[in-house]
């Protein structure tokens, strides 16, 4: 196999008494979804927030272009290459659904001189923000106020928010969360037509769009690694079997 | 300096630095408990003194007018937070920045009218007027030792207040999690009223026992209310413990840089409250 | 909507450039007294209503630029405005990358009373050491003087050639930040106000946004501190006191925070509320009380408007709106 993009080796996270991650190690390829799944409290968004800066890690190192991103600022790592998006959504409720993906994609610009130039008019600025909403299905709602939108079209603008950046690798939390089954649609053909030039990272509880996407598995429980693999064989996998499968779909319908 | 002068800097410094732990305890309480930034808490200390002079004058001795004028102050207290500081509880600091300014401004204006714009002096009550000799012409004055040990007694009473008692429990439910004292069935709002008004009092206490040392002039809050954010910067806000020991701090400083470096001394404090800031820009004992 | 804009405010230019040719030479003073207020309090506004710093320090520019003119003023002559100006301007930005890597490091609460910290230190600096001049101050004999090759280009010491540098000044100010917060920069401010934590994900250096901003809203305070250092010709320890900082605060939540007109428009009111107010001749013996008056004043804005007083007409329209 390919080297991976990025590698987090041994992560830990304490908070006091309290170890919300534990000795977690971890690779994305290019071309490849890595799901990551496991009961609510299991560390899966503290393990995102480590990697994307939010958190500073107690201990381990993340590899990514050929330096460690532990304990690296959140700005720094994105403008390496990794986007995020969050389980809570968090936009800017005050701005149009536009103005939200163009301050994500002017971040990717941010030249000290010109500081007169009216911020509309950067074309390249706003064409990845068009780009962004397109993909994403929110096009037609681009003069919105984001405070306005329904819970789902605001799932659909955190991750445009995300993709405006034109992150390489991609850490998706939960982002079919309160999504209709015609948006979750949309989004699950989203992350297929970007796997291909992206690494992905998926956190998600919705588990039919976690075998339709996903190329490896990690199970965390506990802030644990429980189980490691490809789909089949974590499906096959009798101790997640019975700590986490077991109880959401032990009727049989995975 | 010799010893008997470093002596006599040393208790001054401590006096200094426990006077304005009375007036930064209330501060950081009030803003710890309720989020309240409150710039009018200067000018409890200068009603504080006011207080004394007036009332000392009336009943000619500072002892009397010493629990008049914490009557008066809970009773101000309770009339404050009931008018103008409960409908700031939800609202943003910038809010309750301009409103306590306004109230700066209402308080000098009538301190003014009340008391007019002179100088007053306190006397000292005869019972502690004299001096304690060190050497041949330095001696310490037992006011001054009478003061510390009265702060002192009062930063134990609030840490048994705070640690041992069911207002203190509620005090502490309150700070660190509104709802949950809420549905515990404890009355947040009451809790709110007394604590500050318990703010208020000590701020006014502070003012009134520091009257025949500092004298009573006007803007004299804003002085101290300036330090005792100092203070509670480098305490760590919220922080009773941290507001001790600062206060202590900033007093040794300040009252050491007058001695060693005049023209500097009044940007000594603020000098440590940047090196702070630059180690730990939360306070030295933020929780 | 937006040519309707530039029409009134064009319009507004015109009727303030026309003034000095009506009003008495106390009005003419009593504006452009208002007008270097103005710049200092959008100045501050771009702190608090667009980044959503709280300073209770914003004195410290104001009276750091009169200062440094007092000091550059050789005693009876003229200064320069070609050298003093910037580096009255220069000091404050000084001061401003000094203190703001480390007020900056603080948020919230902390903010505001670190603010007032600092500026109550230089407060010290000129108020205790020889620099300053003691509580008296320093006066200054002349206006600075703006020469090109041996003659006067402008002569600032008639009081309608200084209310015309003033206004040229507000307008400037106006125009520049008017452009400034519609780009990038600007936006980006308003980004992180809103969500500080988002636009460090999104890769932005947030810091170094509001050290910029900072340290640009400082310039500003300083450039009006240098005019009304020059207005008033003398400068004292209560220029950077705590009282100016309160009172330019006051103007910014007064106009409405996040516009700049709202910001001008409070400086205009709480100058002229002064004025009437402390009017002897209106109130009598109750004029030296003034202040107890604006304190009631300023409790109820801070009560009932929590929008300013553009927020009044805000309501209105709200109420229009919602009700067809």
């Amino acid at each position: 196999m390919a080297e991976p993009i990025l590698r987090a080796v041994n992560l830990s996270k304490r908070f006091g008494g309290l170890t919300a991650v534990n000795d977690v190690s971890l690779e994305l390829h290019v071309g490849q979804v890595h799901a990551l799944i496991g009961p609510n409290g299991a560390g899966k968004s503290t393990l995102t927030n480590l990697l994307s800066g939010d958190l500073k890690p107690s201990a381990g190192h993340i590899h990514y272009a050929g330096v460690d991103l532990a304990g690296m600022s959140a700005e720094r790592i994105s403008h390496l290459g990794l986007g995020r998006s969050y389980q809570k959504t968090n936009i800017f409720l005050a701005f149009s659904v536009f103005e939200n993906c163009r301050l994500a994609a002017q971040s990717r610009r941010q030249r000290a001189w010109r500081i007169f130039r009216k911020a509309s008019r950067f074309e390249d600025v706003n064409a990845r923000a068009r780009a962004a909403l397109e993909a994403v299905g929110l096009a037609s709602r681009r003069d919105a106020i984001a405070a306005a939108l329904s819970h789902g079209e605001q799932r659909q603008l955190e991750i445009a928010m995300c993709l405006a950046t034109e992150p390489q690798v991609l850490l998706l939390d939960e982002p079919l969360a309160g999504m209709g089954p015609q948006e979750s649609g949309t989004i699950v053909e989203l992350i297929r037509s970007l796997t291909a030039a992206h690494a992905i990272m998926l956190i998600e509880h919705d588990m039919d769009a976690v075998f339709a996407v996903a190329h490896r598995l990690t199970v965390m429980v506990n802030g644990e690694v429980l189980a490691s693999g490809t789909p089949s064989e974590v499906r096959a996998n009798e101790v997640v079997q019975q700590a986490y499968l077991g109880e959401e779909h032990g009727a049989g319908d995975v | 300096m010799d010893f008997y002068s470093f002596l006599i800097q040393l208790l001054n410094g401590v006096q200094y630095g426990l006077l304005l732990f009375l007036v930064a305890s209330g501060l950081t309480l009030v803003f710890g408990i309720m989020g309240i930034i409150n710039l009018a808490h200067g000018s409890f200390y200068m009603v504080g003194a006011y207080l004394a002079f007036s009332l000392a004058g009336l009943t000619g001795n500072l002892f009397t007018a010493l629990p008049l004028g914490i009557g008066v102050s809970v009773l101000l207290g309770f009339a404050l937070e009931w008018l103008f500081y409960r409908h700031l509880y939800a609202r943003d600091h910038l809010y309750q920045v301009l409103m306590t300014y306004g109230l700066i401004l209402v308080f000098e204006e009538l301190r003014s009218i009340i008391w007019g714009d002179d100088v007053h002096g306190v006397a000292v009550p005869d019972l502690l007027s004299a001096s304690l000799p060190l050497t041949d012409n330095l001696s310490y004055p037992v006011y001054r030792l009478a003061m510390s040990g009265v702060c002192l007694l009062i930063a134990g009473g609030l840490y048994g207040l705070i640690k041992k008692t069911r207002l203190g429990m509620m005090i502490r439910a309150g700070s660190s999690n509104r709802e949950m004292a809420e549905a515990l069935g404890v009355n947040i709002k009451r809790v709110y009223t007394v604590v500050f008004a318990l703010g208020v009092a000590l701020a006014a206490f502070a003012g009134m026992i520091a009257a025949p040392v500092s004298s009573v002039y006007p803007n004299m809050g804003a002085q101290v209310l300036i330090i005792c954010f100092v203070v509670v910067v480098i305490g760590g806000i919220g922080s009773v413990w941290g507001a001790l020991l600062a206060a202590i701090l900033i007093g040794l400083t300040d009252t050491f840089g007058k001695v060693l470096l005049p023209d500097y001394a009044g940007m000594s404090t603020y000098i440590l409250m940047a090196l702070v800031l630059l180690w730990r820009p939360e306070g030295l004992f933020k929780r | 909507m937006k040519s309707k804009t530039s029409v009134l405010l064009l319009i507004v230019l015109l009727l303030f450039a026309l003034f000095p040719f009506v009003g008495e030479k106390f009005y003419v003073q009593l504006v452009a007294k208002v007008m270097i207020m103005a710049i200092f309090a959008m100045s501050l506004d771009l702190l608090v209503g667009y980044s959503g710093l709280v300073s209770l320090g914003h004195a410290a520019f104001f009276g750091l630029a009169g200062y440094v003119l007092a000091r550059l003023a050789p005693q009876y002559e003229a200064a320069s405005l070609w050298t003093s100006l910037p580096l009255a301007l220069a000091a404050c930005a000084a001061f401003a990358l000094l203190t703001g890597l480390l007020v900056l490091r603080t948020s919230g609460v902390y903010f505001i009373m670190v603010t007032l910290a600092f500026a109550q230190m230089l407060f010290f600096v000129f108020h205790d050491t020889p620099l300053g001049g003691g509580s008296d101050g320093i006066y200054l004999y002349a206006k600075p003087e703006l020469m090109l090759g041996g003659t006067s280009l402008l002569n600032l010491e008639d009081h309608r050639v200084f209310y015309w540098f003033v206004l040229g000044l507000v307008a400037a100010v106006y125009l520049l930040l008017q452009r400034l917060l519609d780009a990038n920069f600007g936006r980006a401010l308003i980004g992180i106000k809103s969500n500080e934590h988002r636009m460090r994900a999104l890769g932005y250096d947030t810091f170094r946004y509001k050290l910029g901003i900072y340290m640009l809203s400082g310039m500003l305070a300083g450039l009006a501190g240098y005019l009304a250092a020059m207005q008033y010709g003398f400068v004292n320890p209560d220029i950077l006191g705590w009282h100016t900082s309160g009172s330019v605060l006051v103007m910014v939540i007064l106009g409405g925070m996040g516009t700049l007109h709202g910001a001008a428009l409070g400086a205009f009111v709480f100058i002229l509320l002064q004025e009437v107010l402390s009017n002897q001749a209106w109130f009598g013996p109750v004029a030296k009380h003034w202040q107890l008056a604006m304190g009631l004043f300023i409790i109820a804005v801070a009560l009932f408007l929590p929008r300013g007083l553009a927020g009044l007409s805000g309501q209105r329209k709200l109420r229009e709106e919602t009700h067809g």
